[in-house]
Protein backbone atom coordinates (compact mmCIF):
# COMPACT_ATOMS: atom_id res chain seq x y z
CA UNK A 1 0.00 0.00 0.00
CA UNK A 2 2.87 2.44 0.97
CA UNK A 3 4.26 1.08 -2.87
CA UNK A 4 2.76 3.79 -4.83
CA UNK A 5 2.50 6.68 -1.98
CA UNK A 6 5.78 7.94 -2.05
CA UNK A 7 6.58 9.65 -5.07
CA UNK A 8 2.87 11.34 -5.17
CA UNK A 9 3.69 12.80 -1.85
CA UNK A 10 7.53 13.64 -2.66
CA UNK A 11 5.44 15.71 -5.60
CA UNK A 12 3.29 17.71 -3.35
CA UNK A 13 6.25 18.56 -1.09
CA UNK A 14 8.05 20.26 -4.10
CA UNK A 15 5.11 21.99 -4.91
CA UNK A 16 4.87 23.32 -1.11
CA UNK A 17 8.95 24.02 -1.49
CA UNK A 18 8.49 25.59 -4.84
CA UNK A 19 5.24 27.61 -3.22
CA UNK A 20 7.42 28.73 -0.08
CA UNK A 21 10.35 29.66 -2.76
CA UNK A 22 8.15 31.76 -5.13
CA UNK A 23 6.27 33.67 -2.17
CA UNK A 24 9.35 34.71 -0.29
CA UNK A 25 11.26 35.61 -3.45
CA UNK A 26 8.94 37.18 -6.27
CA UNK A 27 7.24 40.30 -5.10
CA UNK A 28 7.68 44.37 -5.20
CA UNK A 29 11.25 44.53 -3.77
CA UNK A 30 12.53 40.85 -5.41
CA UNK A 31 14.59 38.82 -3.46
CA UNK A 32 17.64 36.47 -4.43
CA UNK A 33 17.38 32.97 -3.67
CA UNK A 34 21.23 33.43 -1.78
CA UNK A 35 19.74 36.26 0.19
CA UNK A 36 16.68 34.03 1.69
CA UNK A 37 19.14 31.11 2.45
CA UNK A 38 21.46 33.36 4.52
CA UNK A 39 18.63 35.01 6.10
CA UNK A 40 16.58 32.11 7.48
CA UNK A 41 19.92 30.28 7.69
CA UNK A 42 20.71 33.58 10.03
CA UNK A 43 17.25 33.15 11.37
CA UNK A 44 18.15 29.93 13.01
CA UNK A 45 21.42 29.49 13.61
CA UNK A 46 21.59 33.05 15.38
CA UNK A 47 24.38 34.15 13.30
CA UNK A 48 24.11 37.96 11.84
CA UNK A 49 23.79 37.84 7.46
CA UNK A 50 25.69 40.03 5.85
CA UNK A 51 22.47 40.79 4.06
CA UNK A 52 21.17 44.44 3.94
CA UNK A 53 18.64 45.19 6.96
CA UNK A 54 16.14 45.68 4.39
CA UNK A 55 16.04 42.66 2.95
CA UNK A 56 16.20 40.80 6.12
CA UNK A 57 13.11 42.86 7.21
CA UNK A 58 11.08 42.16 3.62
CA UNK A 59 12.03 38.54 3.90
CA UNK A 60 11.20 38.04 8.47
CA UNK A 61 8.78 40.99 8.65
CA UNK A 62 6.86 41.80 5.77
CA UNK A 63 6.62 37.97 3.63
CA UNK A 64 7.70 35.98 6.47
CA UNK A 65 3.89 35.87 8.21
CA UNK A 66 1.93 35.89 5.53
CA UNK A 67 3.85 33.02 3.54
CA UNK A 68 3.50 31.15 6.85
CA UNK A 69 -0.52 32.10 7.01
CA UNK A 70 -0.82 31.10 3.49
CA UNK A 71 0.72 27.92 4.09
CA UNK A 72 -1.75 27.06 6.92
CA UNK A 73 -4.64 28.41 5.27
CA UNK A 74 -3.89 26.31 2.06
CA UNK A 75 -3.42 23.49 4.36
CA UNK A 76 -5.87 23.92 6.47
CA UNK A 77 -8.46 24.52 3.88
CA UNK A 78 -7.51 21.26 1.71
CA UNK A 79 -7.49 18.98 4.66
CA UNK A 80 -10.74 20.12 5.68
CA UNK A 81 -12.22 19.18 1.98
CA UNK A 82 -10.54 16.05 2.56
CA UNK A 83 -12.73 15.29 5.50
CA UNK A 84 -15.67 16.42 4.15
CA UNK A 85 -15.56 14.73 0.73
CA UNK A 86 -14.75 11.42 2.76
CA UNK A 87 -17.69 12.04 4.79
CA UNK A 88 -20.34 12.69 2.66
CA UNK A 89 -18.73 10.15 -0.22
CA UNK A 90 -19.04 13.08 -2.76
CA UNK A 91 -15.73 14.75 -4.26
CA UNK A 92 -17.88 17.68 -5.37
CA UNK A 93 -18.21 18.49 -1.47
CA UNK A 94 -16.55 21.69 0.24
CA UNK A 95 -15.37 22.83 3.69
CA UNK A 96 -18.23 25.17 4.09
CA UNK A 97 -20.70 22.86 3.06
CA UNK A 98 -22.34 22.70 6.37
CA UNK A 99 -22.26 26.57 6.89
CA UNK A 100 -19.25 26.56 8.45
CA UNK A 101 -18.04 30.24 6.10
CA UNK A 102 -21.39 31.54 6.59
CA UNK A 103 -21.40 31.55 9.70
CA UNK A 104 -17.83 33.22 10.09
CA UNK A 105 -19.29 35.29 7.32
CA UNK A 106 -21.76 36.15 9.36
CA UNK A 107 -19.83 36.88 12.61
CA UNK A 108 -17.21 39.01 10.93
CA UNK A 109 -19.27 41.47 8.99
CA UNK A 110 -21.21 42.08 12.34
CA UNK A 111 -17.66 42.81 13.84
CA UNK A 112 -16.56 45.50 11.37
CA UNK A 113 -20.65 46.75 12.11
CA UNK A 114 -20.22 47.08 15.33
CA UNK A 115 -16.92 48.67 14.77
CA UNK A 116 -14.90 45.85 17.01
CA UNK A 117 -11.19 45.32 17.42
CA UNK A 118 -9.07 42.43 15.09
CA UNK A 119 -9.30 39.86 17.27
CA UNK A 120 -13.03 40.51 18.22
CA UNK A 121 -13.52 40.21 14.93
CA UNK A 122 -11.81 37.47 14.36
CA UNK A 123 -13.52 35.91 17.60
CA UNK A 124 -16.70 36.46 16.19
CA UNK A 125 -15.76 34.69 12.53
CA UNK A 126 -14.83 31.47 14.49
CA UNK A 127 -17.71 31.45 17.30
CA UNK A 128 -20.15 32.43 14.03
CA UNK A 129 -18.31 29.49 11.80
CA UNK A 130 -18.42 26.91 14.66
CA UNK A 131 -22.06 27.92 15.95
CA UNK A 132 -23.45 27.72 12.38
CA UNK A 133 -22.11 23.70 11.51
CA UNK A 134 -23.54 23.16 15.41
CA UNK A 135 -26.94 24.42 14.30
CA UNK A 136 -26.79 22.66 11.14
CA UNK A 137 -25.83 19.40 12.96
CA UNK A 138 -28.31 19.72 16.11
CA UNK A 139 -31.40 20.63 13.23
CA UNK A 140 -30.00 17.96 10.73
CA UNK A 141 -30.18 15.26 13.70
CA UNK A 142 -33.14 15.70 14.88
CA UNK A 143 -34.98 15.38 11.44
CA UNK A 144 -35.40 11.30 11.41
CA UNK A 145 -34.25 10.35 8.16
CA UNK A 146 -32.94 7.10 6.52
CA UNK A 147 -30.68 9.31 4.56
CA UNK A 148 -29.08 11.40 7.46
CA UNK A 149 -25.99 12.48 5.06
CA UNK A 150 -28.25 14.26 2.85
CA UNK A 151 -30.19 16.16 5.48
CA UNK A 152 -27.14 17.42 6.65
CA UNK A 153 -26.23 18.68 3.50
CA UNK A 154 -29.48 20.34 2.80
CA UNK A 155 -29.78 21.36 6.06
CA UNK A 156 -25.78 23.17 5.76
CA UNK A 157 -27.41 24.59 2.32
CA UNK A 158 -30.66 26.06 3.73
CA UNK A 159 -28.53 27.40 6.92
CA UNK A 160 -26.37 28.94 5.20
CA UNK A 161 -28.89 30.94 3.07
CA UNK A 162 -30.24 32.20 5.92
CA UNK A 163 -26.90 33.40 7.33
CA UNK A 164 -26.00 34.84 3.86
CA UNK A 165 -29.02 37.09 4.20
CA UNK A 166 -28.15 38.20 7.55
CA UNK A 167 -24.98 39.17 5.97
CA UNK A 168 -26.99 40.93 3.53
CA UNK A 169 -28.56 42.93 5.98
CA UNK A 170 -25.40 43.96 7.92
CA UNK A 171 -23.74 45.32 4.46
CA UNK A 172 -26.81 47.25 3.90
CA UNK A 173 -27.23 48.93 6.94
CA UNK A 174 -23.50 49.55 7.05
CA UNK A 175 -21.63 52.66 6.77
CA UNK A 176 -20.59 52.64 3.06
CA UNK A 177 -17.84 54.42 3.45
CA UNK A 178 -15.81 53.11 6.21
CA UNK A 179 -17.29 49.89 7.03
CA UNK A 180 -18.22 48.07 4.10
CA UNK A 181 -15.08 48.19 2.08
CA UNK A 182 -13.98 46.27 4.95
CA UNK A 183 -16.29 43.89 4.97
CA UNK A 184 -15.74 43.14 1.38
CA UNK A 185 -12.51 42.59 1.39
CA UNK A 186 -12.92 40.61 4.22
CA UNK A 187 -15.77 38.27 2.77
CA UNK A 188 -13.75 38.21 -0.91
CA UNK A 189 -10.68 36.82 1.18
CA UNK A 190 -7.25 38.52 1.98
CA UNK A 191 -4.16 38.23 3.84
CA UNK A 192 -2.50 41.45 3.13
CA UNK A 193 -2.87 42.19 6.67
CA UNK A 194 -1.54 39.17 8.07
CA UNK A 195 0.75 39.92 11.11
CA UNK A 196 2.75 37.75 13.48
CA UNK A 197 0.57 37.97 15.72
CA UNK A 198 -2.39 36.34 13.95
CA UNK A 199 -0.45 33.16 13.60
CA UNK A 200 -1.04 31.49 17.17
CA UNK A 201 -4.77 31.71 16.88
CA UNK A 202 -4.26 30.53 13.51
CA UNK A 203 -1.78 27.46 13.99
CA UNK A 204 -3.15 26.10 17.14
CA UNK A 205 -6.72 25.10 15.99
CA UNK A 206 -5.37 24.03 12.33
CA UNK A 207 -2.53 21.69 13.83
CA UNK A 208 -5.50 20.22 16.53
CA UNK A 209 -7.80 19.52 13.90
CA UNK A 210 -5.38 18.21 11.13
CA UNK A 211 -4.24 15.86 14.25
CA UNK A 212 -7.27 14.86 14.96
CA UNK A 213 -8.00 13.49 11.19
CA UNK A 214 -4.72 11.90 11.02
CA UNK A 215 -5.52 10.00 13.72
CA UNK A 216 -8.72 8.95 12.91
CA UNK A 217 -7.33 7.98 8.61
CA UNK A 218 -8.07 4.31 9.22
CA UNK A 219 -11.63 4.74 10.57
CA UNK A 220 -12.16 7.85 7.60
CA UNK A 221 -11.54 5.34 4.98
CA UNK A 222 -14.75 3.15 6.32
CA UNK A 223 -16.64 6.13 6.77
CA UNK A 224 -16.31 6.84 3.11
CA UNK A 225 -18.81 3.30 3.10
CA UNK A 226 -21.95 3.84 2.77
CA UNK A 227 -23.35 4.17 6.30
CA UNK A 228 -24.66 1.06 6.97
CA UNK A 229 -22.07 -0.86 5.62
CA UNK A 230 -19.54 0.86 7.70
CA UNK A 231 -21.78 0.17 11.40
CA UNK A 232 -21.56 -3.49 9.88
CA UNK A 233 -17.70 -3.23 9.81
CA UNK A 234 -17.74 -2.19 13.51
CA UNK A 235 -17.65 1.51 13.17
CA UNK A 236 -19.35 3.63 16.05
CA UNK A 237 -20.48 6.26 12.75
CA UNK A 238 -22.76 8.05 14.74
CA UNK A 239 -20.24 9.24 17.43
CA UNK A 240 -17.00 9.61 14.58
CA UNK A 241 -19.17 11.75 12.02
CA UNK A 242 -19.44 14.14 15.01
CA UNK A 243 -15.55 14.15 15.68
CA UNK A 244 -14.84 15.02 12.22
CA UNK A 245 -17.20 17.06 11.33
CA UNK A 246 -16.26 18.97 14.58
CA UNK A 247 -12.39 18.58 13.33
CA UNK A 248 -12.76 19.85 9.94
CA UNK A 249 -15.16 22.58 11.15
CA UNK A 250 -12.48 23.59 13.50
CA UNK A 251 -9.53 23.97 11.42
CA UNK A 252 -12.06 25.60 8.57
CA UNK A 253 -13.28 28.12 11.19
CA UNK A 254 -9.74 29.29 12.20
CA UNK A 255 -8.37 29.89 8.66
CA UNK A 256 -11.89 31.83 7.99
CA UNK A 257 -11.21 33.93 11.19
CA UNK A 258 -7.54 34.69 9.43
CA UNK A 259 -8.01 35.07 5.84
CA UNK A 260 -11.47 35.74 5.42
CA UNK A 261 -13.63 33.44 2.86
CA UNK A 262 -11.97 32.04 -0.01
CA UNK A 263 -13.41 29.55 -1.94
CA UNK A 264 -12.51 26.16 -4.24
CA UNK A 265 -9.09 25.32 -2.10
CA UNK A 266 -11.19 22.69 -0.70
CA UNK A 267 -12.76 21.46 -3.29
CA UNK A 268 -9.70 21.44 -5.80
CA UNK A 269 -6.83 20.25 -3.99
CA UNK A 270 -8.54 16.78 -2.31
CA UNK A 271 -9.19 15.93 -5.95
CA UNK A 272 -5.97 16.27 -7.25
CA UNK A 273 -4.13 14.95 -4.08
CA UNK A 274 -6.64 11.94 -4.76
CA UNK A 275 -5.15 11.34 -8.10
CA UNK A 276 -1.94 11.76 -6.94
CA UNK A 277 -1.98 9.24 -4.14
CA UNK A 278 -4.64 7.41 -4.41
CA UNK A 279 -7.73 7.45 -1.47
CA UNK A 280 -6.62 6.43 1.05
CA UNK A 281 -6.49 8.93 3.68
CA UNK A 282 -3.45 8.24 5.77
CA UNK A 283 -1.49 9.59 2.40
CA UNK A 284 -4.44 11.42 1.48
CA UNK A 285 -4.24 14.21 4.33
CA UNK A 286 -0.81 14.79 4.29
CA UNK A 287 -1.08 15.69 0.76
CA UNK A 288 -3.71 17.60 0.40
CA UNK A 289 -2.00 19.64 3.20
CA UNK A 290 1.52 19.66 1.76
CA UNK A 291 -0.97 20.40 -2.03
CA UNK A 292 -3.25 23.19 -0.24
CA UNK A 293 -0.23 25.25 1.51
CA UNK A 294 1.96 25.27 -1.99
CA UNK A 295 -1.37 26.17 -3.98
CA UNK A 296 -2.47 29.20 -1.65
CA UNK A 297 1.35 30.14 -1.73
CA UNK A 298 1.17 30.83 -5.13
CA UNK A 299 -2.54 32.07 -5.24
CA UNK A 300 -0.97 34.48 -2.38
CA UNK A 301 1.52 35.93 -4.53
CA UNK A 302 -0.19 36.24 -7.62
CA UNK A 303 -2.64 38.31 -5.87
CA UNK A 304 -0.10 40.83 -4.64
CA UNK A 305 2.03 40.75 -7.85
CA UNK A 306 -0.34 40.90 -10.73
CA UNK A 307 -2.04 44.35 -10.62
CA UNK A 308 -1.00 47.15 -8.88
CA UNK A 309 -3.52 46.76 -6.16
CA UNK A 310 -4.15 43.42 -3.96
CA UNK A 311 -6.64 41.18 -5.79
CA UNK A 312 -9.07 39.00 -3.28
CA UNK A 313 -7.72 35.46 -3.13
CA UNK A 314 -11.45 34.54 -3.58
CA UNK A 315 -11.28 35.90 -6.68
CA UNK A 316 -8.44 33.99 -8.15
CA UNK A 317 -9.32 30.70 -6.49
CA UNK A 318 -12.64 31.01 -7.99
CA UNK A 319 -11.01 31.76 -11.31
CA UNK A 320 -9.21 28.92 -10.84
CA UNK A 321 -11.70 26.67 -9.42
CA UNK A 322 -14.63 27.59 -11.59
CA UNK A 323 -12.92 25.51 -15.02
CA UNK A 324 -11.90 22.92 -12.85
CA UNK A 325 -15.06 21.89 -11.29
CA UNK A 326 -17.07 22.15 -14.33
CA UNK A 327 -14.74 19.30 -15.70
CA UNK A 328 -14.86 17.60 -12.40
CA UNK A 329 -18.77 17.33 -12.36
CA UNK A 330 -18.25 16.31 -16.35
CA UNK A 331 -15.78 13.56 -15.86
CA UNK A 332 -17.44 12.15 -11.85
CA UNK A 333 -21.02 12.44 -13.14
CA UNK A 334 -20.24 9.38 -15.40
CA UNK A 335 -18.98 7.24 -12.69
CA UNK A 336 -22.47 8.44 -10.65
CA UNK A 337 -24.33 5.19 -10.83
CA UNK B 1 -23.72 -20.02 18.36
CA UNK B 2 -27.44 -18.86 17.67
CA UNK B 3 -28.54 -15.90 15.95
CA UNK B 4 -31.97 -15.39 16.63
CA UNK B 5 -35.23 -12.99 16.51
CA UNK B 6 -38.25 -13.66 18.65
CA UNK B 7 -41.34 -12.05 18.05
CA UNK B 8 -40.16 -9.61 15.96
CA UNK B 9 -41.94 -6.16 14.67
CA UNK B 10 -39.82 -4.88 12.10
CA UNK B 11 -39.54 -1.32 10.35
CA UNK B 12 -39.09 2.05 10.35
CA UNK B 13 -39.75 5.19 12.46
CA UNK B 14 -42.91 5.66 10.62
CA UNK B 15 -43.85 2.41 9.27
CA UNK B 16 -44.68 -1.14 10.34
CA UNK B 17 -43.31 -3.61 7.76
CA UNK B 18 -43.78 -6.76 9.27
CA UNK B 19 -44.52 -8.72 12.61
CA UNK B 20 -44.86 -11.70 14.34
CA UNK B 21 -41.58 -12.84 12.98
CA UNK B 22 -39.10 -15.81 14.97
CA UNK B 23 -36.14 -16.32 13.06
CA UNK B 24 -32.90 -18.14 14.05
CA UNK B 25 -29.68 -19.24 12.76
CA UNK B 26 -27.33 -21.64 14.29
CA UNK B 27 -23.50 -21.96 13.16
CA UNK B 28 -22.47 -24.22 10.84
CA UNK B 29 -26.21 -23.79 8.43
CA UNK B 30 -27.24 -21.53 5.60
CA UNK B 31 -30.71 -20.40 5.91
CA UNK B 32 -32.33 -18.57 2.63
CA UNK B 33 -34.80 -16.04 2.72
CA UNK B 34 -36.77 -15.95 0.47
CA UNK B 35 -39.79 -13.48 -0.59
CA UNK B 36 -41.32 -10.77 -3.05
CA UNK B 37 -40.05 -7.60 -3.56
CA UNK B 38 -41.47 -5.42 -1.03
CA UNK B 39 -42.28 -8.25 1.28
CA UNK B 40 -39.79 -7.29 3.88
CA UNK B 41 -36.62 -9.22 3.27
CA UNK B 42 -34.32 -6.29 3.67
CA UNK B 43 -36.04 -4.67 6.66
CA UNK B 44 -35.88 -8.11 8.61
CA UNK B 45 -31.87 -8.34 7.42
CA UNK B 46 -30.64 -5.28 8.85
CA UNK B 47 -32.61 -5.78 12.32
CA UNK B 48 -30.79 -9.05 12.52
CA UNK B 49 -27.66 -7.31 11.46
CA UNK B 50 -28.50 -4.52 14.49
CA UNK B 51 -28.67 -1.79 12.03
CA UNK B 52 -32.15 -1.75 12.37
CA UNK B 53 -33.77 -1.97 16.26
CA UNK B 54 -37.01 -4.01 16.33
CA UNK B 55 -39.58 -2.27 16.87
CA UNK B 56 -40.69 -4.34 19.18
CA UNK B 57 -39.37 -8.34 20.44
CA UNK B 58 -35.94 -8.89 20.70
CA UNK B 59 -32.69 -10.18 18.69
CA UNK B 60 -30.20 -12.09 20.41
CA UNK B 61 -26.73 -12.79 19.62
CA UNK B 62 -25.40 -16.03 21.84
CA UNK B 63 -28.12 -15.16 24.09
CA UNK B 64 -27.11 -11.34 24.76
CA UNK B 65 -29.54 -8.50 22.87
CA UNK B 66 -28.01 -7.85 20.03
CA UNK B 67 -28.64 -3.97 21.30
CA UNK B 68 -26.19 -4.07 23.81
CA UNK B 69 -23.39 -5.26 21.97
CA UNK B 70 -20.99 -2.10 21.24
CA UNK B 71 -21.06 -1.82 17.01
CA UNK B 72 -16.84 -3.42 17.16
CA UNK B 73 -18.12 -6.24 19.60
CA UNK B 74 -20.96 -7.05 17.32
CA UNK B 75 -18.69 -6.97 14.13
CA UNK B 76 -15.88 -9.32 15.26
CA UNK B 77 -19.31 -11.76 15.40
CA UNK B 78 -21.63 -11.05 12.88
CA UNK B 79 -20.12 -9.40 8.86
CA UNK B 80 -22.69 -7.85 6.65
CA UNK B 81 -22.31 -8.42 3.13
CA UNK B 82 -24.21 -5.82 0.95
CA UNK B 83 -25.18 -6.40 -2.97
CA UNK B 84 -22.22 -5.57 -4.77
CA UNK B 85 -22.34 -1.61 -5.59
CA UNK B 86 -19.57 0.41 -7.23
CA UNK B 87 -17.70 2.84 -4.55
CA UNK B 88 -17.41 6.43 -4.25
CA UNK B 89 -13.62 6.50 -4.27
CA UNK B 90 -11.21 3.69 -5.76
CA UNK B 91 -9.96 1.81 -2.81
CA UNK B 92 -7.81 -0.82 -3.76
CA UNK B 93 -9.08 -4.41 -3.48
CA UNK B 94 -6.53 -5.17 -0.79
CA UNK B 95 -7.71 -1.70 1.46
CA UNK B 96 -11.57 -3.23 0.69
CA UNK B 97 -10.57 -6.35 2.61
CA UNK B 98 -8.61 -4.65 5.16
CA UNK B 99 -11.34 -2.76 6.32
CA UNK B 100 -12.89 -6.07 7.29
CA UNK B 101 -10.50 -6.16 9.89
CA UNK B 102 -11.52 -2.54 11.37
CA UNK B 103 -13.44 -4.61 14.50
CA UNK B 104 -10.33 -6.04 15.05
CA UNK B 105 -8.36 -2.80 15.93
CA UNK B 106 -8.47 0.16 18.35
CA UNK B 107 -10.35 3.63 17.25
CA UNK B 108 -6.47 5.24 16.10
CA UNK B 109 -4.96 2.37 14.69
CA UNK B 110 -4.38 1.29 11.36
CA UNK B 111 -4.28 -2.37 9.97
CA UNK B 112 -1.04 -4.14 10.85
CA UNK B 113 0.89 -6.66 9.24
CA UNK B 114 -0.88 -9.62 11.04
CA UNK B 115 -4.27 -7.66 9.54
CA UNK B 116 -2.46 -7.56 6.01
CA UNK B 117 -1.94 -11.66 6.21
CA UNK B 118 -5.53 -12.20 7.15
CA UNK B 119 -6.03 -10.22 3.89
CA UNK B 120 -3.72 -12.01 1.58
CA UNK B 121 -5.20 -15.03 2.58
CA UNK B 122 -9.05 -14.55 2.09
CA UNK B 123 -8.22 -13.36 -1.08
CA UNK B 124 -6.16 -16.26 -2.07
CA UNK B 125 -9.17 -18.49 -0.42
CA UNK B 126 -11.79 -17.00 -3.59
CA UNK B 127 -9.02 -16.64 -6.22
CA UNK B 128 -8.88 -13.10 -6.72
CA UNK B 129 -5.30 -12.35 -5.27
CA UNK B 130 -3.75 -11.16 -8.32
CA UNK B 131 -6.58 -8.72 -8.04
CA UNK B 132 -5.09 -7.35 -4.70
CA UNK B 133 -3.70 -3.60 -5.98
CA UNK B 134 -6.40 -3.22 -8.57
CA UNK B 135 -8.59 -0.12 -7.70
CA UNK B 136 -12.41 -1.54 -6.03
CA UNK B 137 -14.24 1.05 -8.94
CA UNK B 138 -12.64 -1.22 -11.66
CA UNK B 139 -13.15 -4.78 -11.53
CA UNK B 140 -16.17 -6.37 -12.36
CA UNK B 141 -19.23 -7.21 -10.45
CA UNK B 142 -18.46 -11.01 -10.08
CA UNK B 143 -14.77 -9.88 -8.55
CA UNK B 144 -16.54 -7.00 -6.11
CA UNK B 145 -18.71 -10.03 -5.14
CA UNK B 146 -15.63 -11.91 -4.29
CA UNK B 147 -13.79 -8.94 -2.85
CA UNK B 148 -16.94 -8.43 -0.41
CA UNK B 149 -17.05 -11.97 0.86
CA UNK B 150 -13.49 -11.81 1.39
CA UNK B 151 -14.16 -8.93 3.34
CA UNK B 152 -16.59 -10.45 5.41
CA UNK B 153 -14.26 -13.60 5.99
CA UNK B 154 -11.26 -11.20 7.20
CA UNK B 155 -14.00 -10.28 9.94
CA UNK B 156 -13.41 -13.60 11.07
CA UNK B 157 -17.07 -13.84 12.20
CA UNK B 158 -19.24 -16.58 12.97
CA UNK B 159 -21.94 -15.36 11.36
CA UNK B 160 -22.28 -14.12 7.55
CA UNK B 161 -25.17 -12.19 6.17
CA UNK B 162 -25.62 -11.68 2.62
CA UNK B 163 -27.90 -9.43 0.76
CA UNK B 164 -28.79 -11.02 -2.49
CA UNK B 165 -25.61 -12.47 -3.42
CA UNK B 166 -26.36 -13.19 -7.09
CA UNK B 167 -28.28 -10.50 -8.03
CA UNK B 168 -26.54 -8.95 -10.24
CA UNK B 169 -23.73 -11.70 -11.82
CA UNK B 170 -23.24 -13.85 -14.31
CA UNK B 171 -24.15 -17.54 -14.66
CA UNK B 172 -21.39 -19.30 -13.88
CA UNK B 173 -20.57 -16.54 -10.84
CA UNK B 174 -23.58 -17.60 -9.11
CA UNK B 175 -22.81 -20.77 -8.96
CA UNK B 176 -19.30 -20.12 -7.73
CA UNK B 177 -21.14 -17.99 -5.38
CA UNK B 178 -23.34 -21.01 -4.14
CA UNK B 179 -20.82 -22.95 -3.68
CA UNK B 180 -18.54 -20.79 -1.48
CA UNK B 181 -21.68 -19.65 0.85
CA UNK B 182 -21.91 -24.07 1.51
CA UNK B 183 -17.85 -24.20 2.17
CA UNK B 184 -18.63 -21.00 4.92
CA UNK B 185 -20.93 -23.18 6.57
CA UNK B 186 -18.59 -26.25 6.06
CA UNK B 187 -16.15 -24.11 7.89
CA UNK B 188 -18.64 -23.35 10.44
CA UNK B 189 -19.94 -20.07 9.89
CA UNK B 190 -23.78 -19.58 10.30
CA UNK B 191 -24.84 -17.88 7.04
CA UNK B 192 -28.05 -16.10 5.75
CA UNK B 193 -28.81 -15.28 2.38
CA UNK B 194 -31.59 -13.49 0.39
CA UNK B 195 -32.32 -14.48 -2.74
CA UNK B 196 -35.20 -14.55 -5.73
CA UNK B 197 -34.30 -17.79 -6.86
CA UNK B 198 -35.48 -20.50 -5.11
CA UNK B 199 -33.33 -22.68 -6.84
CA UNK B 200 -30.18 -20.99 -5.42
CA UNK B 201 -32.13 -21.79 -2.19
CA UNK B 202 -32.06 -25.60 -3.12
CA UNK B 203 -28.57 -25.54 -3.83
CA UNK B 204 -26.69 -23.93 -0.86
CA UNK B 205 -29.24 -23.95 1.95
CA UNK B 206 -29.84 -26.29 4.96
CA UNK B 207 -33.66 -24.02 5.60
CA UNK B 208 -35.74 -21.43 4.22
CA UNK B 209 -37.45 -18.53 5.85
CA UNK B 210 -40.29 -17.90 3.26
CA UNK B 211 -41.33 -13.89 3.78
CA UNK B 212 -44.08 -12.31 2.01
CA UNK B 213 -45.65 -9.10 2.78
CA UNK B 214 -43.92 -8.62 6.23
CA UNK B 215 -44.90 -12.42 7.59
CA UNK B 216 -44.44 -15.56 7.85
CA UNK B 217 -45.44 -17.84 5.06
CA UNK B 218 -43.61 -20.93 5.55
CA UNK B 219 -40.09 -22.33 7.63
CA UNK B 220 -38.44 -25.16 7.42
CA UNK B 221 -35.83 -27.58 5.97
CA UNK B 222 -35.81 -27.20 2.43
CA UNK B 223 -36.77 -30.09 1.14
CA UNK B 224 -40.09 -29.51 3.12
CA UNK B 225 -40.69 -25.80 2.67
CA UNK B 226 -39.43 -25.69 -1.17
CA UNK B 227 -41.93 -26.93 -3.15
CA UNK B 228 -44.49 -25.95 -6.05
CA UNK B 229 -47.72 -24.94 -3.68
CA UNK B 230 -45.54 -22.94 -1.18
CA UNK B 231 -43.67 -21.33 -3.94
CA UNK B 232 -46.66 -20.24 -5.52
CA UNK B 233 -48.49 -18.92 -2.21
CA UNK B 234 -45.14 -17.03 -1.63
CA UNK B 235 -45.36 -15.15 -5.15
CA UNK B 236 -48.62 -15.23 -6.00
CA UNK B 237 -47.77 -16.89 -9.49
CA UNK B 238 -47.69 -20.13 -11.10
CA UNK B 239 -44.90 -22.13 -10.56
CA UNK B 240 -43.40 -25.28 -12.96
CA UNK B 241 -41.39 -28.17 -11.12
CA UNK B 242 -38.75 -29.79 -13.21
CA UNK B 243 -37.74 -33.22 -12.17
CA UNK B 244 -34.51 -34.80 -13.14
CA UNK B 245 -34.83 -38.29 -12.37
CA UNK B 246 -31.36 -39.93 -12.68
CA UNK B 247 -29.86 -36.98 -10.30
CA UNK B 248 -32.78 -37.41 -8.16
CA UNK B 249 -33.36 -33.48 -8.22
CA UNK B 250 -35.80 -30.51 -8.68
CA UNK B 251 -35.57 -27.60 -10.12
CA UNK B 252 -38.35 -24.85 -10.13
CA UNK B 253 -39.25 -22.21 -13.04
CA UNK B 254 -41.30 -19.15 -13.04
CA UNK B 255 -44.42 -21.16 -14.89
Amino acid sequence: MTRSAAPGLLIALAVLIAGLLLAFMVGRYPIGIGDLFSVLAGKLTGHVSEVPTAVENVILQVRGPRVIAAALVGAALAVAGTAFQGLFRNPLVSPDILGASSGAALGAVLGIFFSLGVFAIQALAFAGGLAAVAAVYLIGSAVRSRDPILVLVLTGVVIGSLLGAGVGLVKYLADPYNQLPAMTFWLLGSLAATGVPDLVPLFGPVALGTLVLLALRWRMNVMSLPEEEARALGVPTGPLRIAIVAAATLVTSASVATAGIIGWVGLVVPHIARTLVGPDFARLIPAAALLGGGFLLVIDTLARTIAPIEIPLGILTAVVGTPFFIWLLASVSKTWS
Amino acid sequence: MILEGQNLTIGYSDRVVGRDLDVALATGEVLALLGPNGGGKTTLLKTLLGLLAPKSGEVRLDGKPLGRYADRERARLVAYVPQSHSATFAFTVETVVLMGRTAHGSLFSRPTAADRAIAVRVLERFGIGHLSERPYTEISGGERQLALLARALAQEPQFIVLDEPTASLDFGNQGKVMREIRALAGAGHGVLFTTHDPNHAMRAADRAFLLRDGGRVAEGAIGSVLNRPQLEALYGAPVETITDQAAGKIAFLPG
